[in-house]
């Protein structure tokens, strides 16, 4: 680890000793998860690279940025329109938090039966070990479940936090509420960057945001093949990378990395066996570093197909219309995406139930998991709903609830083969 | 044939001793033994098994030879409670296993037994015409203190566990997911404690079977996986002594 890296983090603010023992635990766990992996595509060496670069390279570019007087925001949904961002040349980072080494601090602040991505989101803030959430201007943050609207409230005592309000349904009223949010944001955004969004810039945001869509879109694509060209894993870790990353750079890269795929698909090689079961997940988001499930399904011989979660499909769902010439029209555009994500924060939400059932199909998965982390209830609720739609299409389904921690993982691993002896049967 | 022992710390040992005492009791020497299947939580430790099953299968393949039917297996055991459904072959339908917590598992009736100074050996053998008191709480550490006090406030002993029972057996009754069961086998070391099977009879209203030793059924199932996964040549699977 380099001394100007020390020197930045100590700049920041941050906990050096504690961040010290965070980084240990993180090299063990990328080494044992993804390099023992067989035959991984070329192209993932660029993302290897940008994790081990997360808290260095990738933060030095950031502070550059800021010194330069670009905007750098923090989001924590995939409805936080950061095409508005992008238009003001501006930095935004999704800020999920997907480790447990933060959460028992989280619970300092937080009750304890409360899910743990925001418990670990907050305990990365409280505890000064993450770089992003030391570099940013503020925070935008959603009323989508409710103990993320309650968190915003706390959280602000330490860093400022924009709340949208997000509708909880999907009609002609809700679309108008969501469209006058972004409005409101936007000024928002003009007044902490000193720039004003014109129509222009904004189309250049969108189109940014929509390449990257669209470059995800292709490699999700990419592993329909049989055998599939990338792991579960793999492809988690780049929907993962998403959030951090350059946006032009990560989108060049996926899609470099899937002409590799889509050649190796014309070879009819892959990283698994033909035939080997495929798996969809489906549920709460996988924030980084969380890989326990996709690790614990893939060393058990299956292979993750997909993910319909905020960490898969529905991160790059909703491509924006690029013809609107006012920014008004683009303003109504970005709020059209609310229609276009099912997160099971809305009701009734029963458009999920069919994307789940038509990725299955296109993925040609064999069977799904339902995971959801533990004290979610939108996502803890619908899987009823969700669970019954997939065993009337035929479609086996194994519900899974867990955190962070390591303690359930042998108990997970007994399911989870169970579930694979099941289908093969 | 067959032998029992507990765990313990290490899985490996435990395995490599039952494996002995089986061979012993047997007359038969490691060499003779074709195809070991190996299964539960040590399962992935034994280094002497060609193959490794989880116990959702074994179990459902064990009590599918024994009563040759479809049906519901409810196995309580020191970790975890699951809930098996089985269909005429012997293949899983659907399972269902507790979270990370330990409401309705053999641990919860462990730690209730000690708060009443009781072995959990003891908690089956009370008598049964009681009214069983309430428990409101499902939680291991709250079921705890809730024990405590009734105690205190001089609630029957055989009073407090019935209602234990009782609540272990509702716990089960939400993991099948309102489908009403027909034929229900109970397995595990929890199936040992008569009165928790009387309870489970009582809330689902049907009859709640043991077979003669509830915690081998498993291992049982191994066995006729081994013997399949060694070309299964001969059709029948022979009986099990002591079965
Ligand atoms: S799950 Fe819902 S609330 Fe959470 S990031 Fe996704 S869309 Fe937003
Ligand atoms: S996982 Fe569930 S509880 Fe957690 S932030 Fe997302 S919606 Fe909220």
């Amino acid at each position: 680890m380099s001394d100007t890296y020390r020197e930045m983090w100590r700049e920041l603010n941050m906990d050096l000793e504690k961040h010290d023992v965070f980084l240990g635990t993180l090299p063990v766990a990328f080494g044992e998860v993804f390099l023992r992996q067989d035959n991984r595509p070329a192209g993932m060496a660029y993302f290897d690279n940008a994790l081990a670069e997360a808290h260095g390279g990738r933060i030095q570019e950031i502070l550059a940025g800021k010194k330069a007087g670009r905007m750098v925001a923090g989001t924590f949904c995939v409805f936080a329109p950061e095409e508005l961002v992008f238009a003001v040349d501006g930095i935004s980072i999704g800020l999920c938090g997907g480790a447990q080494f933060t959460v028992p601090t989280g619970e300092q602040v937080l009750p304890r039966n409360l899910c743990p991505l925001i418990k670990s989101a907050m305990g990365f803030k409280l505890d000064r070990i993450c770089p992003y959430f030391q570099a940013v201007d503020f925070l935008i943050g959603e009323t989508t479940c409710d103990g993320k609207k309650k968190t915003w409230e706390i959280l602000n005592e330490y860093v400022p936090t924009y709340v949208m309000e997000l509708p909880q349904k999907k009609g002609a009223a809700d679309l108008v509420l969501w469209e006058g949010e972004i409005h409101r944001l936007k000024e928002e955004i003009e007044r902490r960057s000193g720039r004003e969004i014109t129509a222009d810039r904004l189309a250049s945001g969108i189109k940014m945001a929509n390449a990257r869509r669209d470059a995800l879109a292709r490699l999700y694509r990419a592993r329909r093949a049989d055998p599939v060209p990338i792991s579960g894993k793999d492809a988690l870790l780049i929907s993962q990378l998403a959030f951090f990353d350059d946006p032009e750079r990560f989108t060049a890269q996926v899609n470099s990395l899937c002409d590799e795929l889509e050649e190796r698909i014309a070879r009819g090689e892959g990283v698994t066996r033909k035939g080997a079961p495929r798996i969809l997940v489906t549920g709460t988001p996988m924030a980084l570093p969380y890989w326990k499930l996709h690790h614990l399904v893939e060393t058990a011989g299956a292979v993750i197909v997909g993910e319909e979660t905020c960490t898969g499909t529905r991160y790059f769902a909703g491509r924006v219309a690029e013809d609107g010439q006012t920014v008004e029209d683009q303003v109504k555009d970005l709020a059209r995406r609310l229609t276009a994500i099912n997160c099971a924060c809305f009701t009734p939400n029963k458009d999920r139930v069919e994307d789940i059932l038509r990725l299955v199909r296109d993925a040609r998965a064999d069977g799904a998991i339902y995971f959801s982390l533990q004290f979610c209830q939108p996502f803890g609720v619908e899987g009823r709903l969700v669970e019954r739609a997939l065993q009337e299409a035929g479609v086996p389904v194994l519900r899974l609830e867990s955190d962070y921690s390591e303690e359930d993982a042998a108990q997970l691993k007994t399911r989870i083969e169970a579930f694979l002896e099941m289908i093969a049967s | 044939m067959y032998a029992i022992r507990p765990t313990g710390w290490s899985p490996r040992e435990a395995g490599a001793e039952v494996l002995a005492r089986v061979l012993d009791k047997a007359g038969l020497s490691r060499r003779e033994v074709a195809y070991i299947v190996g299964t539960g939580y040590g399962r992935v430790a034994l280094n002497f098994i060609d193959h490794a099953v989880t116990e959702i299968t074994c179990q459902a393949r064990g009590i599918n030879y024994l009563t040759g039917k479809a049906g519901t297996i409810i196995d309580i055991g020191g970790q975890d409670t699951k809930v098996i459904t089985v269909n005429e072959q012997g293949k899983v339908v659907d399972f269902v296993m507790n979270d990370k917590c330990a409401a309705g598992t053999g641990r919860f009736l462990e730690v209730m037994a000690t708060a009443m100074g009781m072995d959990v050996d003891e908690l089956g053998s009370l008598p049964e015409n009681v009214n069983p008191v309430n428990i409101s709480s499902m939680c291991t550490v709250f079921a705890e203190s809730e024990v405590i006090s009734l105690l205190a406030g001089g609630a029957a002993r055989e009073e407090i566990v019935a209602g234990l029972h009782r609540a272990v057996a509702r716990r089960v009754k939400s993991m099948l997911k309102n489908t009403a069961p027909a034929t229900v086998v109970f397995t595990g070391g929890g199936a040992k404690n008569e009165g928790l099977r009387r309870a489970l009879a009582a809330e689902l209203g049907v009859e709640v079977m043991v077979p003669a030793e509830p915690q081998i059924t498993g291992a049982l199932g191994a066995a006729i996986i081994a013997w399949e996964g060694n070309g299964g040549a001969v059709a029948a699977v022979p009986k099990i002594s002591g079965q």
